[in-house]
């Protein structure tokens, strides 16, 4: 018995210790295990790397200005002033524009593919659809300039400021000096360029409720529509928000598109005909001719706000969407 | 009595309907728009000159962008060789050895990751290649792709190494192969379509991104020989382009315009078409 015990002891070695490690790793699969692990936690060290990088870059202008960089409204190189408000304005309501375009046309579409569209067409048509997505955004800015830029100088500009320019409240954004690029211009391109996330996101979520619940409405006597709207979508809000969220942060962090059609001026106008800028735009114009340290420590600043906000969005849209596939959406 | 409602819900439920069909039309008419004009105005200023000729000094017409075509597959191939690997392996690790927690945290990064907008990328990469060396280079260009690639290739990678199915494992591990031996021999390449067509999803979805090159490979009037040096890439040329007050450059945007649009959707057709086939195979 003990004679036995001593020579396996003696063909496998102790299973802890450096020694018995290194052996282990001769044999192959620790070490495949661990070179792949290795590269696995790269990512997660390129992406720490990520936001170390912005936050040391941008030390001087975070310790100069504070929290103020966010409500200053002045942006001004020559006076090394630094103030991130009209960009920040700029990001949110280019965006906000582009959603409120995007999410019913998106939404639309997506019930149009999923619950109307024989299978065959709605798989080709969404196949035209990520064709739209995987278009190159310098593609949508050159567009931008010679198609939505003269279109919106000559023909949607002035007709917005001649009907919607007199309403009361809403009429204050369609006032002003009409330059074709502004606000609205770029807000109109982006909306083109994430109504194909909002689609194909939305099309899977809403593929994914339950049969029974469709034929239950309609068995109590609801029409095709008043199944979707109060049962379907019901079902896959969660998912829905999700590809919102998605579409969402595309918009924030979207650059040339934007950069190309907004006007690029650091101001805050109510009106969405007026030229602006937006935190992606600024950092694309100004970057190479930063001149001082203080001026380029401020546009990584703007760097780590868009970072930041980007990161938050698309987290909670990983969690809505994740939420949604694992069967929680619940039908009220 | 009912019967005006029953008509109304029946209208609403035409007319909505409807709407969701124009709306789905609509997108699509988009993609055709932009294909339709994109040929329009690229074709009529596309020639020979624009593939083999420098640009030339501001003020004559005519000239090509050679070096920006050069440029731009030279930037990509920084990009596979840098990103690629890394996002296959890491790719392997999430698919075989990964377990629960770990790899729940690496693949929600990844997703981050490729959620970070390219032009923070590009600061990113300036940071890390451009800063130390106090200029621009095809290099940082090529960091700032790479970065980029990355999350693109370690998700597909799984995805496709998760569809293998386990039966196949199991073979390979009861005729006495090693754990890696079977992975290397047996399910890489059994998943090896999936994961290039991945790989080429991922090299054509950077081929057309600008904002992060801006500040790193920045860009050249000539041929930027090597790899320290400014080189030019079509995106940016196609951005400088546009909007330069010049007419003569509007029209060169716009070959270069049709030529990078041709070079990303041909590479995705052509992805999802090897990925077809493979999938009935």
């Amino acid at each position: 018995m003990s004679a036995a015990a001593t020579t396996i002891a003696h063909e496998a070695p102790p299973q802890s210790g450096p020694r018995a490690f290194i052996r282990r790793l001769g044999h192959g699969d620790e070490l495949a295990h661990l070179i792949t692990l290795t590269f696995a936690a790269g990512i997660l060290l390129l992406t720490s790397l990520l936001v170390y990088e912005l936050w040391i870059n941008s030390h001087l202008s975070r310790s100069k200005f504070g929290w103020m960089f966010f409500w200053t409204r002045v942006w001004d190189p020559n006076f090394d002033n630094f103030g991130a408000a009209p960009f920040i304005y700029g990001t949110l309501v280019t965006s906000a524009v582009a959603l409120v375009i995007a999410v019913p046309l998106g939404l639309a579409s997506a019930i149009f593919l999923s619950e109307l569209a024989p299978r065959k067409i709605s798989d080709s048509i969404s196949f035209l659809i990520d064709l739209l997505a995987a278009v190159p955004s310098v593609i949508y800015g050159l567009l931008g300039i010679f198609i939505v830029v003269p279109l919106m100088r000559t023909t949607l500009g002035p007709m917005l400021i001649h009907s919607v320019g007199n309403v009361p409240y809403i009429g204050a954004l369609f006032r002003g000096p009409n330059y074709g690029v502004g606000f609205l211009t770029a807000g109109i391109v982006l909306a083109i360029m994430v109504v194909p996330y909002i689609i194909s996101v939305s099309r899977e979520v809403l593929l994914t409720v339950p049969r029974e619940q469709r034929e239950a409405a309609l068995a109590l006597g609801a029409t095709r529509w008043e199944s979707t709207w109060k049962v379907v979508l019901p079902w896959a809000r969660t998912g829905i928000m999700g590809s919102i969220f998605l579409a969402l942060a595309r918009a924030l962090g979207e650059t040339m598109a934007v950069t190309m059609v907004i006007g690029n001026a650091a101001r805050i106008n109510p009106s969405l005909l007026s030229p602006g800028d937006t935190i992606a735009s600024t950092i694309a114009n100004q970057f190479t001719e930063a001149t001082g340290d203080l001026y380029l420590s401020a546009l990584i600043e703007l760097g780590l706000v868009l970072f930041l906000i980007t990161f938050i969005l698309n987290g909670m849209a990983r969690i809505l969407i994740v939420l949604t596939e694992r069967g929680g959406g619940r039908p009220v | 009595m009912s019967s005006p409602r029953i008509a109304w819900r029946k209208s609403l439920n035409f007319v909505m309907l409807s709407l969701t069909g124009v709306a789905a039309l609509g997108v699509v008419c988009v993609l055709f728009l932009i294909l339709g004009y994109l040929m329009w105005n690229g074709g009529a200023s596309l020639n020979w000159n624009f593939f083999t000729q420098l640009p030339k000094p501001v003020g004559e017409t005519g000239g090509g962008m050679a070096n920006a075509i050069v440029g731009s597959l030279k930037l990509l191939l920084l990009a596979a060789v840098m990103g690629l690997p890394v996002g296959l392996l890491a790719g392997v690790y999430l698919a075989e050895f990964g377990g629960h927690t770990f790899s729940f945290i690496i693949r929600y990064t990844a997703d981050l990751l490729n959620g970070v907008p390219s032009i923070v990328i590009g600061i990113f990469a300036y940071s890390l290649a451009v800063l130390p060396v106090k200029h621009f280079s095809a290099l940082a260009g090529g960091v700032a792709l790479a970065i980029m690639v990355i999350p693109i290739t370690v998700r597909s990678t799984e995805e496709f190494l998760r569809a293998v199915p386990g039966s196949l494992r199991e073979g390979a591990m009861a005729l006495g192969a090693s754990k890696w031996k079977t992975i290397a021999t047996v399910v890489l390449p059994a998943a090896s379509g999936g994961i290039l067509t991945g790989m080429l999803l991922a090299l054509a979805r950077v081929a057309g991104e600008t904002a992060p090159l801006l500040f790193t490979a920045f860009s050249n009037r000539y041929w930027g020989e090597g790899w320290g040096q400014p080189i030019a890439s079509l995106p940016v040329m196609i951005y400088t382009y546009a909007i330069a007050p010049y007419d003569d450059w509007h029209r060169q945007a716009w070959a270069a315009g049709l030529v990078l649009l041709g070079l990303v959707l041909l590479s995705n057709l052509g992805a999802r078409f090897i990925l077809a086939r493979t999938k009935v195979a």
